[in-house]
């Protein structure tokens, strides 16, 4: 177990990209190699990583294990340090279970130009931006891997992506690089302002508490910090980048998007940007929450207007995550907590909506909603499958969704000391209408999908039959956990809690209360 | 006849450290060598040409590590001429450099309707210029290794002598350069007459004493920044370099755009650094100025081009800019920085250029539109090509960004408000770069063939290892502290 202990995460985080090293071997038109190559590099990336969740101390969630603390750059400051605790587990799993699915889907679904190679590379590459962004804790280290998942989704958007690609992709490219760019100049002002001498972000977490930073540049460096996590989550106003993208991405990106690339922002706001500027957190506090609760509103009004099925998916994204973000802004560890589970229950069920209307799109040639209808007639199971979704989406008791929305308004009603309580009740009562208007646009696109008759044009459509094979394969284990962590929240409470407290207790104490 | 001659018998033969020229020795065995071969099968093609030229090359690499293990600070005809740390990592980079472009001349020249041994001839010589360069401190050691860098490069850029482009190219280097030389010469000679002295160190004591105070000293150091900003094409002395860059052999180009460029930077940090260092007042404001025009001017046009070589061109202005950036700042970083970043830059625009080279070899132009599809059909040199030319907008983890850090870093470390000004500007320029950038890997990777032709790029080996090299070295650069190492090492021999 000594090897697991020491570069379980390392072999972790680079294993896809080994594969993809191994792929590059064989040649273009070899399709049927790369599909299993790739399989295989998600499988084997799943198996490290199981075995290191398998040894992870889950008694101690609070405190970083697997710590591996490397000489990087040293010239710049920058170490090579990776570790994982509570906050990073359930997001890890999550990442593991979601590429081999999609690698799985791919297997008859490819997008045109086809090319699996370059797809399924790309697929690998992102596996690998997105593991490193969760377990590094080196501020420059995590800014790389944040980077990283840039290209690979830049260029799956843009060859295998719709007729609008190419704006989506630059669209996308631009909005999250202009965010980065603030970011990483935020992290500089770290570094300088605390001695110049760790990016670390635990040390820097200390060194700030232990240093008297004037409280106007701690705002400044946070708003930098803020802007580059809230174009990636992404928050109103900063959203606009995002219906587009998920529009015009192949169901895989959108799959991917929605899953976990999104979670890298809201993942950075938990893990760097509260714990490191707790005070400015609690200035921001009020805000975030202001804009994530106009993001739920005007998320949920977007999706009414939605005439076509994965733009309304992609709007309801912008909505579920306006509640990870009002969990956030209460600086709470019941808020903080209902927003992990709410980025993992986001990554399932709204994974599994982009998979859906993938499927639906590839049957029917068009995703216009009024062009549906009659799912259950032609596609039964499909249709359940579809219901199943929307029912967990709306945050139905019982199915994963409620468990990320629920407590997180409830959180709203008692928001950390220090922040204005009746302002955040407000904001609880218009996350609760956000509700109503969920279960509004979602069982409005359930009914006039699913219910009904087939429309004239798709009655005797060859190309219209129920779930395949691949379908299963990949749906399966998501479908599974959307029930299970619906039935039993606590397999994912159990695990975040340890650090979220850490984390909630760093900004209690940082802010006197 | 007898007094002259016992003024002879006192002349005392200078005590000439041999290991200390290596590299330079090395470069000149190889130029004759190429000279000989040339002259024994002077007509058609001589495969050994190529060959001697790298390998004299990699040889003169060889004394370059010898003298930075052995450590030693070398200091010969009365600090005229030094070998310090300084002076070897930039060898090592002009070195290198040379050889990636040797490596893409190869199958360049031969097939082409070149003359062969003259054009390896005039390499060496430049390359010559550079190293001699490296070690130069003192006005006069500066002077001729500027000119043998770039008179040889004149008539590199018109290589292409039966193409009109080919002649402006050179015309126009030619006039441009012997300008700035003219300015510089001036510059230099103020400096003498006011510093009494030719070594750069001599200099130094003198303008930080009393002939600091001379008001001629500003214009002196004016002229001779101006005369090196021609050589590294800042805004607005920049207007030679697209049209030189589109008449040259692109492997020229590539030479130009990187080793030529660095040479310029190299001089210039030894006249700032071992000349100047107690004008700050006049220097920081100057390269606050050039480096802001240079970045942001020479990005807005880069926008509207429609020729690679062009836009790679005005990118190289811009990218100009970028290491000019940190010397308008006091920071005790500036240096890492411009020596981090031209190292990063060589390997990342020696590539890019190096794949178009590869490139156009099917499509016959370097147009923007010609590439499209190519992803389709050559899809190893799209994903190289796209490699390079998103380091060089700086998308970690390719070694771009760790060049714009260190930049940043030096200007963050300054913690003054020009400091954090000049950062917004590169950030914003950074992110205009990026768009004219990912609009190449666009046509590459998203537009459709344009005439429909297929057939699969053939890439010869010399330009294959060409492209090794610099992908491996862009990659390493940005994931790794080589290239923070050698800019860290990159510090001059204290007087």
């Amino acid at each position: 177990m000594d090897f697991i202990q020491d570069w379980g995460l390392t072999a972790m985080v680079f294993a896809p990209l080994a594969g993809v090293a191994i792929m590059m071997l064989f040649p273009k038109d070899a399709d049927d190699t790369h599909k299993v190559l790739a399989l295989l590099t998600s499988l084997v990336t799943a198996a490290i990583g199981i075995a290191v969740l398998a040894d992870f101390d889950y008694d101690d969630t609070g405190s970083l294990q697997f710590l591996r603390d490397n000489e990087w750059i040293n010239v710049i400051n920058s170490r090579f340090i990776l570790g994982i605790d509570g906050l990073s587990v359930p997001l890890i799993a999550l990442t593991l279970l979601i590429t081999p699915l999609v690698i799985a889907y791919s297997w008859n679904h490819f997008p045109e130009p086809h090319n699996p190679k370059a797809f399924l590379s790309l697929i690998l590459v992102l596996h690998t931006g997105m593991l490193g962004t969760f377990v590094a804790q080196d501020l420059i280290l995590f800014f790389v891997f944040f980077e990283v998942v840039l290209l690979p989704m830049y260029f799956m958007i843009g060859v295998w992506g719709g007729p609008e690609r190419q704006y989506a992709s630059i669209k996308f490219f631009l909005y999250t690089l202009f965010g980065s760019a603030l970011m990483l100049l935020s992290f500089l002002a770290l570094f300088f302002l605390t001695g110049g001498e760790t990016f670390s972000m635990v040390e820097l977490a200390e060194r700030v508490q232990g240093m008297d930073i004037a409280r106007t540049t701690q705002l400044i460096v946070f708003g930098g910090m803020f802007m580059g996590f809230a174009i990636k989550v992404p928050m109103f106003p900063f959203h606009t980048w995002l219906p587009d993208a998920h529009t015009q991405a192949p169901t895989q990106g959108s799959v991917i998007l929605a899953a976990v690339l999104l979670k890298l922002g809201t993942y950075g706001f938990i893990r760097v940007a509260l714990p490191i500027l707790p005070e400015a957190a609690q200035s921001w506090a009020p805000w975030i929450g202001g804009l994530a609760v106009i993001g739920i509103i005007y998320g949920a009004l977007g999706c009414l207007a939605q005439t076509d099925m994965k733009r309304l998916i992609a709007f309801s994204s912008v909505a579920h995550m306006g509640y990870t973000m009002l969990g956030i802004s209460t600086l709470t560890d019941f808020g903080l907590n209902a927003a992990v589970f709410g980025m993992v229950a986001h990554g399932l069920i709204t994974g599994m909506l982009f998979f859906i209307a993938g499927s639906v799109k590839e049957r029917y040639h068009t995703l216009e909603i009024k062009r549906l209808g009659g799912l259950l007639v032609s596609a039964p199971r499909l249709g359940w499958i579809l219901g199943f979704c929307t029912m967990a989406s709306l945050g139905l008791p019982g199915l994963a969704g409620f468990w990320g929305e629920f407590p997180a308004i409830l959180a709203a009603y008692q928001p950390a000391e220090g922040l204005p309580v009746e302002l955040f009740r407000g904001y609880m009562v218009v996350a609760a209408i956000g509700t109503v208007l969920a279960a509004g646009y979602l069982l409005w696109l359930y009914q006039r999908t699913a219910f009904g008759t087939v429309k004239d044009e798709f009655v005797d459509d060859p190309n219209i039959h129920d779930v395949n094979g691949p379908e299963w394969i990949a749906w399966t284990p998501l479908l599974a956990l959307i029930l299970i962590l619906g039935v039993y929240p606590n397999l994912l409470f159990k695990v975040s809690d340890g650090s979220i407290v850490n984390v909630a207790s760093q900004i209690a104490a940082a802010t006197g209360n | 006849m007898l007094a002259v001659l016992a003024q002879v018998s006192d002349f005392v033969a200078p005590n000439i450290d041999y290991h200390a020229f290596g590299p330079e020795l090395a470069l000149v065995g190889a130029l004759v060598a190429v000279l000989v071969v040339d002259l024994i099968k002077p007509d058609g093609n001589n495969p050994f040409l190529s060959s001697i030229a790298g390998l004299g090359v990699l040889g003169a690499l060889i004394p370059v590590i010898t003298l930075a293990t052995d450590g030693a600070d070398r200091f010969l005809f009365d600090g005229a001429y030094v070998v310090d740390n300084f002076s070897l990592v930039v060898k090592a980079l002009f070195l290198v450099s040379g050889y990636v472009v040797i490596l893409m001349s190869t199958n360049y020249i031969a097939e082409g309707d070149y003359a062969e041994g003259e054009y390896y001839f005039l390499l060496l010589c430049s390359l010559l210029g550079m190293t001699l360069m490296a070690s130069a401190r003192d006005l006069i050691t500066v002077f001729i290794a500027l000119e043998l860098l770039s008179i040889p490069a004149y008539m590199l850029a018109g290589w292409r002598k039966r193409d009109l482009i080919g002649n402006e190219a050179g015309v126009k280097y030619y006039l441009m350069g012997v300008f700035a030389s003219a300015v510089l010469l001036y510059g230099m000679s103020i400096l003498f007459g006011v510093a009494g002295d030719t070594r750069l160190a001599e200099i130094g004591q003198a303008i930080a004493g009393g002939a600091g105070e001379t008001p001629l000293i500003t214009l002196a150091i004016v002229f001779v920044v101006v005369g090196f900003a021609f050589k590294v094409s800042a805004v607005p002395f920049h207007t030679w370099a697209p049209d030189v860059y589109e008449g040259a052999p692109t492997p020229i180009t590539a030479f130009l755009a990187v080793a030529s460029k660095a040479a310029g930077f190299v001089a210039l940090l030894q006249v700032i650094y071992l000349a100047f260092p107690g004008r700050d007042d006049v220097i920081q404001p100057l390269m606050w100025v050039l480096a802001a025009a240079t970045m942001t001017i020479g990005n807005l046009i880069a926008l509207r081009q429609t020729n690679v070589v062009r836009l790679l061109a005005y990118s190289g202005v811009a990218q100009a800019g970028f290491i000019l950036a940190p010397l308008s700042v006091a920071s005790d970083l500036s240096l890492q920085a411009v020596i981090t970043y031209l190292v990063i830059y060589a390997a990342m625009n020696l590539g890019a250029f190096a794949a178009v080279i590869g490139i156009a070899r099917k499509t016959r132009s370097a147009e923007i539109t010609s590439f499209g599809g190519l992803f389709e059909y050559a899809p190893g040199l799209t994903v190289i090509l796209s490699l390079f030319l998103f380091s060089l907008a700086g998308i970690p983890p390719l070694g771009g960004w760790l060049a714009k850090f260190v930049v940043f870093r030096a200007l963050a470390d300054a913690n003054t408000a020009s400091g954090y000004v000049m950062g917004a500007i590169v950030a914003v320029n950074s992110v205009i770069a990026l768009y004219y950038y990912a609009n190449v890997a666009r046509e590459m990777w998203m537009k459709p063939v344009p005439d429909g032709d297929r057939s699969p790029v053939v890439v010869p080996f010399s330009i294959g290892a060409a492209l090794a090299l610099t992908v491996v070295a862009t990659m390493a650069f940005g994931v790794s502290n080589l290239a923070t190492r050698l800019g860290d090492q990159a510090t001059f021999l204290a007087f």
